[in-house]
């Protein structure tokens, strides 16, 4: 229903719309200086945390130099601060993390979209985005004291039985108590499961309608419907989300400082004690100062720039992805 | 402290030093050390070691009783905060659980610093074997277990210091902390000097540990991994092993005996230490027959020379209190009291606290 199918309209409209071409550029321009301030002020402060942070942490690497920082050996009393051990512990407590919860998201997403009537989806919804907002720190101490001491005994048992077997001994044998690499990736699987969901679930909702039930005239089942017609459409969301889910869970602090053991090692052993980088930070600044504070600052700011890495590779991946789906 | 709080803090002292001028003007003695209210009046804020934050935190709340008009607050944060806090001004006492070391020296512009010891405890070999009590460690073996060099519970090293005892083949698991800590810095300080041909990871708040060794935040984090892992031992502060019903071993001492951890054994070894001029000392490796080895302490530690008269005044008070009437407090939060050598000297040093105005 157009204005212009009123007649009675027309009359009013010369008057008003001057006034409107006069008006309107002025509250345009305002909100244009308002979002563009507020843009800007994000990219402002960021900028500014990431240059005090790199200033504060300029002793370090003058102290150590390059080597030092990518070493091994984190050793406060002997001057020793090498973050490797911590970058390690950081990527691996992700990626088990991920190796979790993307089968897991990923089910629960289908599961919504494509099984589970809107009538029943709904609670669920719920209850997933529920698990979002519990604190990082009940999901850290509910690891810590439930969840790490019953691993603690499954991993005895899964260590006798891999016993011997080459590659699965190195990554699952000699555990020493339930507070693991391991442990730590399960608690964040936990933590990034709902994000991941939520936001697959939303991404394979947007498959238009026609695509489904082209798919089903073809005489597809279900899984074949899944696979032609909602996996092309959404795989460059789903894939966003999960690097999404990947971010958070490198940064992640509390819950991984109580549960992953606290030991700066390389190890291949999954299920041995490890350390990642927000972990460190959160247990040994209280008591830093000199060259350690500096440390744990620039650990930050590795932290910053490996977040950052990894969101870049996020944008270009979908956005080859979605370059690839959009050319089929 | 949360600076707004700490205002209203000082709002309300204000408030009450009014009224206490209105109401008590005839009033004018105030003999600061004990008993009744002296009509002092105004906050003192404190931070550092979180061994001693719940005594701190029951002697506030006791003080209260004693000096109505004065308000205490303590944050926890750690020796090393507690120190940079006083350092620069932001506090009136810290709580340290070791004297100023030498690369902080400089922080404190050369101003004088007395140190009042005020809480002593055990530290102790808190293990987990079901069935197992009594268990006898020398200091060797400690090093030994927390270098990784003994690794299972049957080590010959173990038990031909527990001939009655039928120690299972289980793995050791170490237990120890993740965060820097004043406990670290005692256990590994009693580790150098009790078995310094074994022990080779030196004396510090944080230590690099073996990496199969697993680290929990805090005495309580720690407490916890001994309790629910099998085959677990970690140094524990005694207040913590009892209050999580830890089983902790007998350590022997510099004389050769196997003593407990216990309340009166960390006073005895207190006792039996070398106590310097400015009352800093540490109790570990202490010699003496009941001495406790793993004995550790905490002192507050207060600038001799105070800016203004009114805070020098409750200094005097609050820190009187806690190594005077405060001590008897202490046993029953499982600490150890000064001996009573060491309490005078610190209740005669409290009246080195003077103000420059």
């Amino acid at each position: 229903v157009s204005v212009a199918a009123h007649p009675g309209i027309e009359p009013v409209s010369p008057v008003s719309e001057a006034a409107l071409s006069e008006r309107r550029p002025v509250g345009d321009r305002a909100f244009h200086i308002l979002a563009a301030a507020a843009g800007l002020l994000v990219l402002v402060i960021l900028v500014l945390i990431l240059i005090s942070t790199t200033q504060q942490s300029t002793s370090w690497f003058t102290t150590v130099g390059l080597k030092g920082v990518f070493s091994t050996t984190w050793n406060p009393a002997n001057g020793q601060y090498g973050a490797l051990a911590f970058m390690y512990g950081t990527v691996i407590t992700a990626v088990i993390a991920i190796v979790i919860s993307v089968p897991l998201s990923l089910g629960i997403a289908l599961l919504l979209t494509e099984v589970v009537p809107p009538r029943f989806a709904r609670p669920i919804v719920y209850l997933v985005d529920l698990l979002a907002v519990v604190p990082s720190v009940v999901f850290g101490l509910w690891g810590f004291l439930v969840l790490a001491p019953w691993l603690n005994g499954v991993y005895s048992s899964i260590a006798s039985g891999v016993s011997g077997i080459p590659v699965l001994d190195d990554l699952f044998g000699s555990p020493t108590s339930g507070l693991s690499f391991f442990t730590a990736g399960i608690i964040l699987a936990i933590m990034i499961t709902p994000i991941v969901t939520s936001l697959s679930r939303e991404v394979i909702a947007t498959v238009p309608a026609i695509d489904r039930e082209g798919a089903y005239a073809l005489g597809a089942t279900r899984l074949e419907m899944i696979q032609g017609a909602v996996w092309p459409h959404s795989r460059g969301g789903v894939v966003g989300a999960v690097l999404l889910g990947l971010g958070r869970a490198m940064g992640e602090t509390i819950a991984a400082a109580l549960v992953i053991g606290s030991s700066p090692v390389i190890t291949s052993h999954l299920f041995a004690p490890g350390y990642s980088m927000p972990a460190v930070i959160a247990n040994e600044f209280g008591e830093a100062s000199g060259v350690q504070r500096a440390a744990l600052i620039g650990l930050g700011v590795l932290l910053f720039l490996l977040t950052i890495i990894i969101n870049v590779v996020a944008r270009l991946v979908l956005r080859r992805s979605a370059r690839r789906t959009a050319g089929t | 402290m949360h600076p707004q709080r700490a205002k209203r803090t000082l709002a309300v002292g204000l408030t009450l030093i009014a009224a206490a001028v209105l109401l008590v003007a005839c009033s004018s003695s105030s003999s600061p050390s004990s008993g009744g209210s002296s009509g002092l009046s105004g906050t003192l804020n404190g931070s550092g070691s979180t061994f001693q934050l719940v005594y701190q935190e029951s002697a506030i709340s006791a003080f209260k009783s004693v000096e109505s008009g004065i308000t205490v607050n303590y944050g926890g944060g750690g020796s090393g905060k507690g120190r940079t806090d006083l350092a620069s001004g932001v506090t009136n006492y810290a709580g340290s659980d070791s004297p100023i070391p030498s690369k902080e020296e400089a922080n404190f512009k050369g101003k004088t610093v007395l140190y009042f010891p005020v809480v002593i405890a055990p530290i102790t070999m808190s293990y987990n074997l079901p069935g197992i009590t009594g268990l006898k460690l020398d200091p060797d073996v400690i090093a030994k277990i927390f270098q990784a060099q003994i690794t299972t519970w049957n080590n010959s090293a173990i038990t031909a210091l527990n001939p009655g005892l039928k120690l299972p083949d289980t793995k050791i698991t170490i237990a120890r902390r993740s965060d820097s800590s004043g406990t670290t810095q005692n256990f590994s300080l009693f580790l150098e000097e009790s078995a310094p041909s074994v022990w080779k990871l030196g004396s510090s708040s944080t230590i690099a540990w073996p990496a199969t060794s697993v680290g929990g935040s805090g005495n309580g984090g720690v407490a916890t991994i001994v309790k629910t892992t099998n085959g677990a031992i970690g140094y524990v502060d005694y207040p913590d092993a009892v209050a999580s019903g830890l089983h902790y071993a007998s350590v022997e001492n510099k004389d050769g005996d196997f003593v407990a951890p216990s309340v009166q054994s960390a006073t005895t070894a207190a006792d039996n230490s070398t106590v310097a001029p400015n009352l800093t000392f540490h109790a570990v490796w202490a010699p003496g027959a009941g001495s406790y080895p793993i004995t550790y302490q905490s002192w507050d530690l207060v600038f001799e020379a105070q800016s203004s008269a009114n805070t020098a005044k409750l200094l005097k008070s609050w820190i009187g209190y806690l190594v005077g009437a405060g001590q008897k407090l202490l046993p029953g939060l499982n600490y150890a009291p000064l001996p009573s050598s060491l309490q005078s000297k610190a209740e005669a040093q409290v009246s080195k606290i003077g103000s420059t105005s």
